[in-house]
């Protein structure tokens, strides 16, 4: 305990490394996920063409993800971009098909009587769509906050910062104190990035007050989602 | 081929820059991971004006952490704005990132800088050795520095017991061990003076590789003395060494050359201003203030390295 | 080109017994299987049972999504840093994986129940079958291909994660991943990240094989679970996996 203490310091800035290596990715995630989502729910063929992409994509190891994202890109090594870039990549991995099946839980029988009422394309999606959409939405992004942050650790092991220093670091000196700091560290970001979501999204979708767990969302729980400190 | 393109597109680069700059603005210095990213370092371009700004990075093992430090602080002391990268990871990652500039200074081991650089070397003494080094050197971008008179070497360990029931006391006699299993970081198997050097220099064929990416550390340790691995390699300075009563295997042929700690530098921020303060730091560095590091370091407090160095520049005047 | 090359490095013959004189291709695959499978069998064990009781009566919902959330944000690469830094090797890498396995199974299995209209256990219940009949040969027939899906993923999973444990010195395919990072060969890298998803996208092929004969006759195959078909009402779901306030 004294040793966390003494070094609140390190883990505030660790912190708010780990969280900047996050919030791009999740961010960027849910912008790119949203419109391929969307095609996924209007074409078929969109559909399993983007969802198996997506799960092949989150069948590579997190690791070598990250230090071959740099030889593609042509990036230095130790840029931090390397590990923003995988993680966005397991994010629209695991968003698109939140993203997919939040468009497809919006009933045909609603966007028809819109259109009858005279609501264009854009304003369809836009007021009708996209709301009704939204807490199947808000329940993918926080799945990927959830993994995304998890994840970031094993930029620890290719020399980037991150709150997996502590575990790398900590193993190598053979330090549980250290460990257990990084994880406790990790699973408190996570929370509070769950709640700041949970925020936004009672801010944002003031209709949508507790309601039972829908069968689209008891799927999307049962779906294949990449979590943790990935490889 | 394969090698990573170090100078992308420069738009790529630049949305790097921008990127890194905005992840550095989150990040204060800090001494386990240091500054997420510094500046328009990482962009690759290290000849911009201010030639007193060092990045500083290290090999992810303690000792050589701490050494960066003891460097970078010295160089702090003396008015430099200096960052650190510690903990990259092996060779193969370090010295390219020096290369591209991403960082300026590393302290290194020459012995095995050398078989990096030039993989047909056999330069076993340290002259030899440091004129090895100086005419490769240049191809990352660097150069050399002094020798501190303190080394660090690779070091093959196996139990006494294990020692006693074979007869074991320098590396050629493990070859009437029967099969054995050697735990060393993973670059041990494919460095020029790791397993393949085992074989081309002592013929050894009965040894089997099992990689434990903690150099040398307290796994490497625990796998040795559960006999999942046989033969350990554990850098000269680590206390458990002695603190485990290990026998080390006596090199009688010099697969492990001289290893010699040996600051390397970018050529673009060695100024005979920098190269003073590091010799300065170098000649006062010696195996046995390696081994006291390691072992405050090892200690039950888990001192930061940091302040280990710190520590140690104090006792030294610097 | 680079996955090209990778492929090469593959098919290479003496990469499936000895690389840089450390097991080969075939011993860590074995190794990798083997952690993988015990694992399974373990989120197995754990999981069918909570994730049937859940869904047969109802209760204990919540809680099991709160220790769900929880254990998919642990991350992996810790937990086996501090395990493995109290103990060493096999049991404690187990466990981090039936860990990682234990959401996703859990999910599946409760989601199947629920998915069952109502209708059709009032009925049987209605025919006089008992507690235990109406969960072994009504719910769990019928939800057998949620459930199967639901071990896909945490198979999936488990099987992309256990290279990590490279990392702590004990066989996996990270093997080729680690080594090829320390001595930057970036061809030896790629070959293992292929090896890896590939095991991984096998096994998940056998299993989808599995899910697909596991559907019951009669009942509505569907395509996958990739093609969960939304209910068809305008009601706007929930749908948050994590609740709120967690």
């Amino acid at each position: 305990m004294a040793w966390v203490l003494d070094h609140l310091d390190l883990v505030w800035s660790l912190t708010l490394t780990h969280v900047g290596l996050c919030v791009p990715p999740i961010v960027l995630g849910f912008v790119i996920s949203v419109p391929l989502g969307y095609w996924a729910s209007r074409s078929s063929a969109a559909r399993s063409v983007l969802l198996t992409a997506g799960n092949i994509a989150y069948t590579i190891p997190g690791i070598a993800l990250v230090v071959l994202v740099p030889v593609v890109l042509g990036l230095p090594i130790l840029n931090p971009l390397n590990v923003v870039v995988a993680l966005l990549l397991y994010a629209v991995a695991i968003m698109v098909r939140s993203a997919a099946d939040a468009f497809a839980s919006v009933a045909a029988e609603v966007r028809q009587s819109a259109t009858a009422q005279g609501f264009a394309a854009t304003q369809l999606f836009w007021r009708v769509e996209l709301p009704l959409a939204g807490p199947v939405l808000l329940a993918g992004v926080r799945v990927v906050s959830v993994s995304t942050i998890s994840l970031a650790t094993v930029a620890a092991l290719v020399g980037i910062p991150s709150l997996g220093s502590f575990f790398t670091d900590g193993f190598q000196r053979n330090f549980a104190v250290e460990t257990l700091t990084g994880l406790v560290a990790v699973l408190v970001v996570a929370a509070v990035f769950d709640l700041i979501l949970g925020g936004l999204g009672r801010l944002l979708m003031p209709w949508n007050r507790r309601r039972r767990l829908s069968s689209s969302a008891a799927k999307a729980l049962s779906q294949p989602i990449p979590t943790t400190g990935r490889f | 081929m394969h090698r990573i393109t170090r100078r992308g597109a420069l738009g790529a680069a630049a949305v790097a820059a921008a990127l890194s700059v905005g992840l550095a603005g989150c990040s204060s210095s800090s001494s386990l991971a240091g500054n997420g990213s510094s500046s328009a370092s990482a962009s690759g371009s290290a000849a911009s004006g201010a030639a007193k700004t060092i990045v500083v990075g290290s090999a992810n093992f303690g000792e050589n952490e701490i050494l960066g430090y003891i460097y970078g602080g010295a160089l702090a002391d003396k008015g430099y704005t200096v960052s650190y990268k510690p903990a990259i990871g092996a060779r193969a990652a370090y010295l390219p990132a020096l290369q591209s500039g991403e960082i300026n200074l590393v302290p290194e081991y020459a012995g095995s800088l050398l078989s990096y650089l030039d993989k047909t070397a056999n330069a076993k003494s340290g002259d030899a050795v440091k004129a090895g080094i100086d005419a490769k050197v240049g191809t990352l971008n660097a150069k050399a520095l002094d020798f501190a008179p303190a080394a660090d070497s690779d070091s093959l360990n196996v139990t006494a017991a294990f020692a006693k029931s074979k007869g074991l006391t320098s590396i050629a006699d493990l070859s009437k061990a029967g099969a054995i299993t050697l735990a060393a970081n993973p670059e041990f198997a494919t460095r020029p003076d790791g397993i393949k050097g085992l074989q081309s220099v002592y013929g050894l064929k009965n040894i089997t590789f099992k990689a434990i990416n903690d150099g040398g550390g307290p796994t490497t340790l625990k796998a040795l003395l559960a006999n999942q691995v046989q033969v350990a390699d554990i850098y000269s300075t680590t206390p458990s060494i002695q603190q485990n009563k290990l026998v080390t295997l006596t090199d009688p042929k010099n697969l492990f050359a001289s290893q010699q700690v040996v600051p390397i530098v970018s050529t673009s921020k060695a100024t005979s201003d920098l190269d003073t303060i590091v010799n300065g730091v170098s000649a006062k560095l010696t195996t046995a203030d390696l081994l006291d590091l390691n072992t405050k370091a090892s200690g039950s407090s888990k001192p930061d390295y940091q302040a280990l160095a710190t520590a140690w520049l104090k006792s030294k005047g610097l | 080109m680079l996955f090209v090359q990778a492929i090469q490095w593959i098919l290479d013959g003496s990469h499936w017994s000895v690389v840089n004189f450390q097991a080969g291709i075939a011993q860590e695959l074995a190794d990798h299987l083997w952690i993988s499978f015990v694992a399974v069998v373990f989120t197995a064990a754990v999981a069918l049972p909570i994730g049937l009781f859940i869904g047969h009566t109802g209760k204990g919902r919540a809680g099991a999504v709160v220790i769900a959330n929880v254990a998919r944000a642990v991350p992996t690469l810790g937990l086996l840093s501090v395990l493995l830094v109290m103990w060493l090797a096999f049991p404690p890498t187990v466990l981090v994986f039936v860990l990682l396995g234990v959401p996703p199974l859990l999910a599946g299995a409760y989601a199947g129940l629920e998915s069952i209209d109502r209708q059709t256990i009032d009925a049987a219940r209605a025919v006089g079958m008992t507690e235990r009949q109406i969960l072994f040969q009504v719910e769990l027939p019928l939800a057998a291909p949620l459930i199967l899906g639901g071990l896909r993923s945490s198979t999936l999973q488990i099987i992309a994660s256990v290279a990590l444990v490279s990392n702590f010195g004990i066989n996996s395919l990270g093997d080729f991943i680690l080594g090829g990072l320390a001595a930057n060969d970036f061809v030896q890298m790629t070959a293992g990240a292929i090896l890896v998803t590939v095991l991984a996208l096998l096994v998940d092929g056998v299993l989808a094989v599995l899910q697909r004969l596991a559907a019951p006759r009669g009942v509505s195959r569907g395509r996958g679970p990739s093609t969960a078909r939304v209910r068809r009402l305008p009601v706007a779901p929930r749908g948050a996996p994590i609740p709120e306030g967690k």
